[in-house]
């Protein structure tokens, strides 16, 4: 029933479509192209339409265009969701904390999140990242670096009005262990609104991954979309598809995650305002 | 015999705003074991912040608590959980004082496991048998506590804080919400508990009605005092207090409750 209400918005079913076909792409990439898609595959600088092995043409180096786009997709989509989950689990566990114990605990965990807010975040990923070097994982703990505070701030304000319900005074009343009550009775439910900031994250991640590794800072035995249009730049007059195609792929994708986003938040609202 | 539990000078303030008042001025009454103590009186008297402070849920600023012979308000932490057990307390808004997401045996669940009164292989049989006490099919189990009437609920409620086998419930509004025949229910299913297993009641209510038929002794509280106590029977036949007098004159429904659960 929610599911009719989610597709009866034209932008929900746009984002999920976007959404299923990049996670058609990554799924299918090793399957497609079950070679490294770093590998040289024809001759340099092959347009797009011009050999159908080679569909969307070649790199400077000769690299296949469509291969790299399709394990491209991969990386964008591992970097986004693992940074949003990390993000969200990170930013819940603080501020659960801080709003549950209150006082102290929650004055020096909210100046923590306030001295990482006020650092521009994409400074905070590329400090992490030239310092600790790039690799996947590194490139998602810098981006969830500064992804963490939004949900920080919002589990907290939402465990703030929950712990002052009855069921928490009752988990209380039968002897429940503040731990217990602050993951078993508080979290869960202060949940839904930090999950509906997942989409927003999401979009960010892929667009900070795309941004590290157009400086060289992704991983480099990855193919990124950020990568490739950082190659394509050295030849943007001459073969502008090179940046142009990865870059289509970041706009689509970016836009499908926040309309699917959107999509789900307001179906969920909706099925709050009807109850 | 010593009184199972003794409250002496009970006094609270709140804040609001710039001004401060007293929700709480020296309150002091006792209970026995198996005995029902009715508190009654008009809202905002008091009555749930007595609740409130008797189950550590708000400090109050002055007076003492002694449960079963400890003093209630110095403990904390795990010497406070021990003897949560055996103080237990039914909300008046049983939709409100259970988890949204839990589920009827997650919620019986929880006291038994807590206090170790079972271990895991045999608790959905403990839990089975909390729901038959209060008169619940074991079908409930698996639903969810918006699934089920508000009768429902509520006797999941007390079969929630007889779980603990404890020596005195705190019933606040416990019967508010609920129409006059389960009302009836769930009075006579507090009745049988207490013969059964000697469990003193701290019944607080404003429903004289209910009050007569499971109240021993009842004090009528006022402006955060304790205007007049007394045997329950004899104070709403003949109340002292004008508080006691402006409640018995408003509840026009006195005798029929009473036949219903006697």
């Amino acid at each position: 029933m929610s599911l009719r209400r989610l597709f009866r918005s034209p932008e929900a079913v746009a984002g999920f479509v976007i959404l299923g076909l990049l996670g058609a792409m990554a799924l299918t990439a090793p399957l497609l192209f079950p070679g490294d898609p770093l590998a040289i595959a024809g001759q340099p600088l092959l347009r797009p339409f011009q050999d159908w092995a080679l569909p969307l043409g070649t790199d400077r180096l000769g690299r296949d265009v469509l291969a790299g786009l399709f394990h491209g997709a991969r990386t964008s989509l591992a970097v986004g969701l693992a940074a949003a989950a990390a993000s969200i689990l990170v930013g819940s566990v603080v501020g659960t904390v801080a709003g549950f114990a209150g006082g102290l605990v929650d004055e020096v965990l909210m100046r923590i999140t306030d001295a990482f807010q006020t650092v521009p975040g994409f400074l905070l990923s590329l400090a992490l990242v030239s310092v600790v070097g790039p690799s996947l994982s590194v490139v998602v703990a810098a981006i969830a670096l500064s992804a963490w505070t939004g949900p920080a701030r919002i589990a907290r304000a939402e465990v703030l009005s929950i712990r002052e319900r009855d069921y928490v005074a009752s988990a209380r009343v039968i002897g429940m262990h503040p731990i217990e009550i602050a993951f078993r009775e508080v979290l869960p439910n202060a949940l839904p609104p930090v999950l509906a900031l997942s989409s927003v994250i999401v979009a960010a991640a892929i667009l900070t991954e795309a941004a590290l590794s157009f400086l060289g800072l992704g991983d480099p035995n990855r193919v990124t979309w950020g990568g490739m249009i950082a190659e394509g730049r050295a030849v943007l007059r001459s073969a502008p598809f090179l940046s142009v195609i990865p870059g289509i792929a970041l706009v689509f994708s970016v836009l499908g995650v926040y309309l699917a986003g959107e999509g789900v938040v307001e179906s969920t609202a909706a099925r709050e305002g009807q109850a | 015999m010593s009184a199972l539990l003794e409250v002496d000078g009970l006094s609270k303030r709140y804040r609001r705003g710039d001004r401060d008042f007293a929700a709480l001025d020296g309150v002091s009454f006792s209970i026995a074991a198996g005995e029902t103590l009715a508190l009654v009186g008009p809202s905002g008297s008091g009555k749930s912040t007595v609740a409130r402070i008797l189950l550590r849920l708000v400090e109050p600023d002055a007076g003492s608590v002694r449960f079963a012979g400890e003093d209630l308000l110095v403990l904390r932490g795990a010497a406070l959980r021990a003897v949560r057990p055996k103080l237990q307390m039914v909300f008046q808004d049983p939709l409100a004082a259970f988890n949204p997401r839990a589920t009827v045996a997650r919620l019986l669940d929880d006291p038994l496991r807590i206090h170790g009164i079972a271990d895991r292989a045999t608790r959905p049989k403990a839990i089975a048998a909390l729901l038959e006490r209060v008169g619940l099919s074991a079908e409930l189990a698996s639903r969810r506590v918006h699934e089920i009437s508000g009768g429902q609920r509520q006797r999941v409620a007390i079969a929630r804080a007889i779980a603990t086998r404890p020596r005195l419930i705190v019933l606040d509004e416990a019967v508010a919400s609920l129409d006059v025949l389960v009302r009836g229910d769930i009075l006579r299913l507090l009745g049988e508990l207490q013969a059964e297993e000697g469990i003193a009641y701290l019944f607080i209510s404003h429903d004289l009605g209910a009050v007569r038929a499971i109240a021993h002794r009842i004090a009528i509280m006022d402006g955060g005092r304790i205007v007049e106590q007394g045997e329950a029977k004899a104070v709403i036949a003949a109340p002292a207090s004008a508080t006691g007098r402006a409640l018995v004159a408003a509840t026009p429904e006195l005798p029929t409750i009473k036949e219903t659960v006697s």
